[in-house]
């Protein structure tokens, strides 16, 4: 990108963030509407019937991103602590912050999608496998974050305490996944294969990269709207804060 | 004005560290032997719940049992966490002992096994007797037990990282559960699984292993994590 | 596929169209609050809030 480098440090305040995430979110914003759009299109009309679950298998356009981005917002969340931890950074705590409930979201249409397919593909709403049980105590991860965040006033314990949460929850997830699939086999034995995602014809996987692309974008808006009212709402007292809304953009 | 050159702490190993507070946390604990009591009561009523709820079919219990015995046990746990740090957190002891030579994770280790020893120890004892009542017999005993004396610990160890987390708040223990409870599944589903496949015949050894295995990683883990989440609840 | 068809979704409408429309639902709030929020966090940091 040319010949001058970012100085990435100068934006590691949160003051000088925030017109740069304002310009972020729009940018993202932009991208994300038609990137649904293309993908919704090809995934809900053109997009062939399946041979086995006829059209009930559409909703894997909003199941499988849906389940990635909780992980990958996760995964995110998780590093931006690490950041916060050792680089002893307010704004990478507040960008933790602002990815959470957006992760949390995810998971819940990861979770209220994959019932919702459960029940045509392998007929009951919860079926208990691996991946949604999984699915299911993630959503416990984030709303346990989110939790403790709130519980505790001070701003930088509750900055510092929840990414230490956060990290530990990281280093646990894969653990709780191996466990809950070993349970799982224990338990179901070898009848029903529940990785039912039909054959993808190339035009399914481009609706789930579309739709996937369209998530993340999404997800990077929505946070970069977050953590400038998270900034605003920390940074309340300075000076800066007034003048800001004095020029009122 | 003595100049007080600045002296080097003097730094205590991490072994003494550990017995120190063992040492410490026993002597206390021990010294309210009724709320001891009341914890392992506690277990006793849950798994009497059980049955009460589901009804007393012998088929069904046998199959409820090993898992019953292991939620009754986590939830004990996690009852008996805030004694961990909040009595000497309340009194401003805890200030005192991150300040002490001791590296902090020794001594929080020692802390988390006089909680152990009097938490997790009794349980795992106890669960044989219990057990019976849902019909379990022989080597399924013997995994149960096996399992939650290997198992106890890392439920200890990880516990005392959400109680350091959750240090004075308000919400306190449900919160705590809510932190706690997701990290607690693995350890959950391979203690019942021990018990259940004793049950079908095998030996236990596989999951019995993984137990011993997730104790290691957490012992050397958790008092660091733990060490730094009492630091930021100080500060 | 017709306008029916489409709505039909083989049969299995309710299925379908119960994900897409909780996840438009869901994304919608979603999009509200923060935008709420960004606007309650800018009027509260007018300057006359300032204990300076």
């Amino acid at each position: 990108m040319g010949s001058n480098s970012i100085n990435w440090f100068k934006f590691a305040s949160p003051t000088s963030f925030f017109p740069v995430a304002g310009r972020l979110a729009r940018w993202f914003a932009v991208l994300a509407a038609p990137l649904a759009a293309a993908g919704l299109w090809l995934g809900l009309v053109v997009a062939p019937t399946d041979a086995q679950q006829g059209d009930a298998y559409r909703i894997i356009f909003i199941h499988v991103p849906a389940a990635w981005m909780s992980m990958f917002i996760y995964l995110v969340m998780a590093a931006w602590c690490a950041a916060s931890l050792t680089l002893n950074a307010r704004l990478s705590a507040m960008m933790a912050q602002a990815l959470a409930p957006t992760g949390a979201l995810f998971t819940v249409i990861a979770l209220w999608t994959g019932a919702l397919w459960g029940r045509p593909a392998w007929g009951t709403y919860w079926a208990w496998d691996a991946r949604m049980t999984s699915e299911l105590i993630l959503l416990f991860l984030y709303l346990g974050y989110m939790a403790l965040r709130h519980a505790i006033d001070e701003p930088r314990r509750a900055d510092r305490a929840s990414a230490v949460l956060a990290l530990v929850g990281a280093v646990n997830v894969p653990i709780i996944y191996f466990s809950v699939k070993w349970w799982n086999t224990l338990h179901q034995g070898a009848t029903v294969s529940l990785t039912a995602a039909p054959k993808m014809a190339s035009i399914m996987l481009t609706a789930m990269l579309l739709m996937t692309f369209a998530a993340w974008f999404y997800a990077i808006a929505v946070a970069m709207v977050r953590v400038r009212a998270i900034i605003l709402e920390r940074e309340r007292r300075t000076s800066w804060a007034g003048a800001f809304v004095g020029a009122a953009r | 004005m003595s100049e007080a050159a600045a002296q080097p702490p003097i730094e205590r190993g991490g072994w003494p560290g550990v017995a120190w507070a063992l040492r410490r946390d026993l002597r206390l604990a021990l010294r309210s032997k009724a709320e001891l009591g009341v914890q392992l009561l506690f277990y006793i009523v849950v798994v009497t719940l059980f049955p009460l709820g589901v009804g007393a079919d012998p088929t069904l219990l046998r199959a409820l049992g090993p898992g019953v015995l292991w939620v009754a046990a986590l939830l004990a746990s996690l009852l008996s966490l805030p004694r961990l740090f909040a009595a000497d957190f309340a009194d401003g002891t805890l200030e005192q002992i991150a300040l002490s030579p001791y590296p902090l994770p020794a001594l929080i280790s020692g802390k988390i096994l006089a909680h152990w020893l009097t938490t997790g120890v009794p349980l795992a004892a106890l669960s044989p007797l219990l057990a019976l009542q849902f019909g379990l017999g022989g080597s399924e005993l013997l995994a149960l037990a096996a399992g939650l004396i290997l198992g106890t610990p890392t439920l200890s160890l990880l516990g005392a990282i959400g109680a350091a987390l959750t240090l004075g708040l308000r919400a306190g223990g449900a919160l705590l559960a809510l932190l706690i409870l997701p990290l607690y599944v693995p350890i959950l589903i391979f203690g019942a699984g021990a018990v259940e496949a004793s049950r079908a015949g095998l030996a236990a050894g596989g999951e019995l292993s993984v137990l011993g295995a997730a104790l290691l990683v957490a012992a050397i883990g958790a008092p660091l994590a733990s060490a730094a989440a009492v630091r930021i609840a100080l500060d | 596929m017709s306008l029916a068809e489409f709505f039909a979704m083989g049969g299995y409408g309710f299925y379908v169209w119960g994900s897409y429309t909780m996840t438009v639902v869901l994304v919608a709030i979603e999009i509200v609050a923060v935008r709420k929020r960004f606007r309650a966090a800018r009027m509260a940091a007018q300057p006359g809030e300032n204990a300076g």
